[in-house]
């Protein structure tokens, strides 16, 4: 197995250089470096002269690729590609374009008040959704399985920023149990995080109950169930042991691969309870055309999302014996 | 022995009902109860609290009541009026010919050579207490040359065990007219001001060239493999401003200096009421500019030092600012006159007390307006704008199209403030384009029946809920300039009618007579094609549309086609850059209060495309820019007043812009805040509040008890709901499995 992980780490570098290459032609394709001066420096009494000034001191009046000026390795190195790209792959995030802010620090930061929310929200969600599809799936058929389903699909209908706007206005505001909105430190932070977990929770059950009552209802109608059910194993036993642990395959592929992106936190959720997580950080770069700090969080999401990749193989090996990394 | 989930259940029982202090919505620690805090919001964190470089009223927020330059703004006084905030009075320039010879202050600005501003500032002001002033027994600087062990622990300023202080002196202000010329501090404003002061630009030129000659060496000595960004971080580059001359900026002794400008320039002592002329110690920036510091992103960009009421203890952007009384303050007397209604509305009961009243000012990131709304109403903000979300919530119109507050605001105790703020919105024309360009008659009248077709009166109604005023030109009402009445109306857009004293728009038939005359009848030119005009704007959001819609309507009544071309706001920029466009929306915020600050957006030399000036129009009108030249330097006097008529008849006929509106701001406070007045130009105004912190916890507490009941009822129906599910379970585990 670690054969195959280290393979895998291998495999992710070049993808992972791709990525980075990709985000600057993007980037670069849309916004020009004076587009950017022109956004960072404001609106007031710009001349081109600033401008200039400004992509000097940010390295930004280098070549995107090449520097046909220099020679020698000077032609590659002194280009935004290379000067921008080369501090990641020892994680230096440098700092970002639109505040001097060093965007590293600003990741560990706000990773944890992310993680504060997304944790919990991940953990009680996977709980509720799976006793709840169980559930229904333990009474498919009957009319509590069709109005459940109903249920999720209207729930699925509703739009989060229903549940959270309704949330803060029936529990922050007419009931008055938790603050609408913001964060705290330590101890603190526990009365801000109950209400939009609460919220995140209920957003999301109705498509995780449909789909595992989908997986589970899959699991129920293969041969080896019947047998196990004619060998004369209880209702419970049959559902908890067997098909519960062959029904994990896709449980797991849906829930190993997000587990990194729980740094990432949640955009609208981090915007309306003012949490000062990861969320809001990429979409506030991308308006501000903060090219540093877009780079650093998609090759951020690309390293999670390929360990995330890699932790779901290894779960697999866990629940099925059969399968072997090799 | 208690079961161990019913201690957590108690646990998290205690925990969110008793660390709000009773309130469980409450979002503060229980400590702050009671306590003289004044509560407030930003929606964006601040990019600069540099001086040098900051330049947005959400950063002058937080800078201003730290920073101070040697003037500010009467708090009550209105027009505007200048007052001594640091220096000891407000400078009168004098003016030299170019033998030297002192002018009388009358003189004509062709004969003025120099003019000297003088400053002196008061003694004994101290700064507050910062690392950047603690000192070694030998008296060397205690954190300078610092390590990352040295550092260990260290996040934030607060952090630093040792701090001290010192006296304000006139090197400090010095030192920080050089900033503003320093290549790395990307000042905003140097190139207006090397206009004026003596030599900046020569300054500015030889600080760039050896900031450069810096680089080329570090270059030189690393080679190929040099990145600058990663050697700058680790060995920030400070400039030595001593090596090279300033002429324009003289220390006469400790505690007064000069500036000297090129040319006669009146403005000048408003730009000595802004942030950019704010104290800044050489030895606060040799602090700051240290690797391990900026690695720690602790920056004079983040972290401000200041002179002023209060001082920062938390930056936190991403959640929230905190500023603190400054302990070293001098104190100041609050002012003991203000303008004919301020005693009756309470705002002079604490004349001549010493300020500032309140101890801290936390400001809470809400980048959403519905809960920031939800908790001024909780009584946790204590004072609040309106959204047009909210609008109708807080403010009814009257017959008379005057805002009041709701009854349900009025139960709050809530108070409404409004006040005119010193912008225009408006929409200009491409004076450079074929079609709406251009300076003959045909050209001006096409332009004014466009100006009339857009009813500005109805725009306000419908998408400001009534908050602005119709410009009539580009001067806001409270600059000097600003004409109310019949003899301030636009006679070409407007009548003025008698009865009502007021002005109406003139008809639809009027501005069809008018294209009529411009030639484009029915709106087509002569061979019968119909008028296109393209609208360029940066208007992104739910609102754009319904806007866009309501300009394309109002000109469909003169049959005239407006092709929406909305872009981003950089291609919004190239296009303006460029000269791409033929009619444009955008918007100005003065910096001071005087006409100068608004008819220089129309003066030719500023055309933005030929110069990359502040003139999006391109308008030039030689007649306009002559009189401009006289006006600008000329203090409010009646030829003034005179001149400005005149210019803004010009403007009025030539119609580069359709005049749009002034915003008009609505502020809401609750009743536990005191000395509340619209200051459009002052920014340092915390120091005046004053809150009764007693009669807001009464307030907090009778608003928000909590209702449990509901929660009660979902739970016993869970519970009972769940019984038949029971059983049913049982029942079912009791019998076969049937798959």
């Amino acid at each position: 197995m670690l054969a195959y992980i280290i393979r895998r780490v291998l495999y992710a570098f070049p993808i992972i250089m791709g990525v980075n290459l990709l985000t600057t032609v993007l980037f670069f394709y849309v916004n020009t470096p004076d587009d950017m001066a022109r956004k960072i420096l404001g609106e007031k009494n710009i001349t081109q002269e600033a401008i200039e000034n400004w992509k000097r001191d940010r390295g930004y009046d280098l070549p995107v690729f090449i520097n046909t000026e220099e020679k020698g390795l000077a032609m590659i190195t002194q280009t935004i590609f290379f000067q921008k790209s080369l501090p990641l792959l020892w994680f230096d995030f440098g700092r970002s374009d639109r505040n001097n802010i060093d965007i590293g620090r600003e990741i560990q930061k706000r990773m944890w008040p992310s993680l504060s929310i997304s944790l919990p929200m991940f953990i009680i969600g996977i709980m509720a959704n799976l006793t709840f599809a169980m559930l229904i799936a333990f009474y498919r058929g009957t009319y509590l399985d069709i109005w459940g389903v109903v249920l999720c699909v209207i729930m699925m209908s509703i739009s989060t920023l229903f549940y959270i706007i309704g949330g803060q206005y029936l529990l922050g505001k007419v009931l008055k149990l938790f603050p609408i909105s913001g964060y705290d430190t330590g101890i603190y932070s526990i009365k801000f995080i109950i209400l939009p977990v609460i919220i995140g929770v209920i957003s999301t059950m109705g498509v995780g109950i449909r789909f595992y009552r989908t997986v589970f209802l899959e699991e129920i109608n293969k041969d080896y169930i019947r047998t196990a059910s004619a060998k004369g194993l209880s209702e419970t036993r049959v559902l908890f042991k067997h098909a519960l642990k062959n029904a994990m395959i896709p449980v797991l592929t849906n829930v190993v691969v997000s587990i990194p992106f729980l740094f990432y936190g949640s955009l609208i959720m981090e915007a309306f309870f003012a949490i000062p997580g990861l969320g809001s950080f990429t979409i506030d770069a991308i308006q501000a055309q903060d090219f540093a700090i877009v780079r650093s969080m998609v090759y951020l999401g690309s390293i999670l999302y390929i360990v995330g990749l890699i932790l779901t193989d290894i779960s697999y090996t866990l629940v099925d014996p059969r399968i072997r990394l090799e | 022995m208690p079961h161990p989930l019913s201690r957590v259940l108690a646990l998290g029982i205690f925990l969110v009902f008793f660390t709000g202090g009773c309130i469980p919505n409450n979002p503060y620690r229980p400590s702050e109860r009671g306590k003289n805090i004044f509560y407030t919001s930003f929606d964006e964190p601040p990019k600069h609290l540099d001086p040098a470089r900051s330049y947005s009223s959400n950063e002058y927020d937080f800078i201003a009541q730290i920073y101070e330059p040697p003037l500010q703004y009467h708090y009550l006084k209105r027009p505007y009026e200048l007052i001594p905030l640091t220096a000891e009075s407000v400078p009168v320039p004098v003016y030299l010919d170019k033998n030297n010879n002192v002018l009388p202050p009358d003189a004509p600005p062709d004969r003025i050579h120099r003019a000297i501003y003088e400053i002196r500032i008061k003694r004994g002001i101290m700064y507050q207490n910062h690392p950047a002033f603690a000192k070694d027994k030998d008296g060397r600087p205690l954190y300078m040359d610092l390590t990352d062990d040295d550092l260990d622990g260290i996040e934030e300023i607060k952090d630093f065990p040792f701090t001290g202080t010192r006296e304000l002196r006139a090197d400090d202000y010095i030192y920080q007219i050089m900033r503003l010329a320093d290549p790395l501090n990307h000042s905003p404003i140097l190139s207006i001001l090397e206009k004026y002061i003596l030599g900046l630009r020569e300054f500015a030129d030889a600080l760039k060239k050896e900031l450069e000659e810096i680089r080329k060496e570090r270059r030189k000595r690393a080679g190929a493999a040099y990145n600058q960004l990663l050697d700058e971080r680790r060995n920030p580059i400070v400039l030595d401003y001593r090596k090279f001359p300033l002429p324009g900026v003289e220390k006469v002794d400790d505690y007064t200096f000069r500036i000297i400008l090129k040319t006669k320039y009146p403005q000048f002592v408003y730009w000595l009421a802004m942030p950019f002329f704010s104290p800044v110690p050489e030895e606060v920036v040799r602090f700051y500019k240290q690797g391990p510091l900026e690695e720690r992103n602790i920056t004079i960009d983040r972290f401000p030092v200041g002179t002023g009421p209060f001082r920062m203890e938390t930056y936190n952007p991403n959640m929230e600012i905190v500023l603190v009384r400054n302990e070293n303050f001098r104190g100041e007397r609050y002012p003991e006159e203000g303008e004919p209604g301020d005693m009756e509305k309470g705002l002079l009961e604490d004349a001549g007390k010493e300020m500032p009243f309140i101890d801290r000012i936390v400001f809470k990131l809400e980048k959403e307006a519905i809960p920031r709304w939800n908790k001024f109403l909780q009584g946790y903000y204590d004072s609040s704008g309106i959204t047009s979300d909210s609008f109708d919530q807080a403010v009814t119109l009257s017959a008379e199209g005057k805002a009041e507050l709701t009854d349900f605001m009025k139960e709050k105790g809530i108070r409404l403030v409004t006040a005119v703020r010193p912008s225009t919105y408006y929409m200009g024309f491409n004076m450079l384009d074929d079609v709406v360009g251009g300076y003959t008659d045909e050209k001006k009248k096409l332009r004014q029946a466009i100006s009339i077709a857009l009813d500005y009166e109805e725009f306000i109604d419908i998408f400001n809920n009534g908050r602005g005023i119709p410009a009539m030109s580009p001067i806001p009402p409270g600059i000097f300039g600003y004409l109310k009445g019949k003899e301030g109306i636009n006679p070409f857009v407007y009548t003025w009618d008698e009865k009502k004293k007021k002005p109406v728009r003139k008809g639809i038939e009027e501005a069809r007579r008018l294209l009529a005359e411009a030639g484009y009848p029915g709106g087509r030119d002569r061979s019968g094609r119909p008028l296109v005009i393209t609208f360029d704007n940066a208007w992104t959001g739910v609102d754009a549309k319904p806007i866009i819609n309501w300009f394309i309507k109002r000109l469909k009544l003169l049959g005239i086609q407006l092709e929406n071309r909305t872009t981003d706001y950089n291609r919004f920029q190239e296009k303006m850059l460029k000269g791409n466009f033929q009619l444009f929306s955008w918007g100005w915020n003065a910096d001071y209060p005087d006409p100068e600050n608004f008819f220089f957006l129309l003066v030719g030399a500023n055309s933005k495309v030929k110069f990359m000036g502040e003139n999006a129009a391109n308008y030039s009108n030689p007649e306009f820019d002559r009189l401009f030249r006289l006006m600008e330097n000329m203090d409010n006097t009646p030829e003034r007043l005179e001149i400005i008529r005149k210019m803004i008849r010009i403007l009025q006929e030539d119609a580069p812009w359709v005049w749009g509106y002034h915003p008009v701001s609505f502020g809401l406070f609750h009743q536990w805040v005191r000395n509340t007045k619209p200051n459009a130009m002052a920014n340092n105004t915390m120091k005046y509040i004053r809150i009764d912190a007693k009669l807001r916890e009464m307030k907090r507490m009778e608003w928000n008890r909590p209702n449990f009941m509901p929660l009660i009822v979902v739970l016993v129906v869970l519970v009972v709901g769940s019984i038949p599910a029971v059983i049913s379970v049982r029942r079912r585990l009791s019998g076969s499995f049937t798959p």
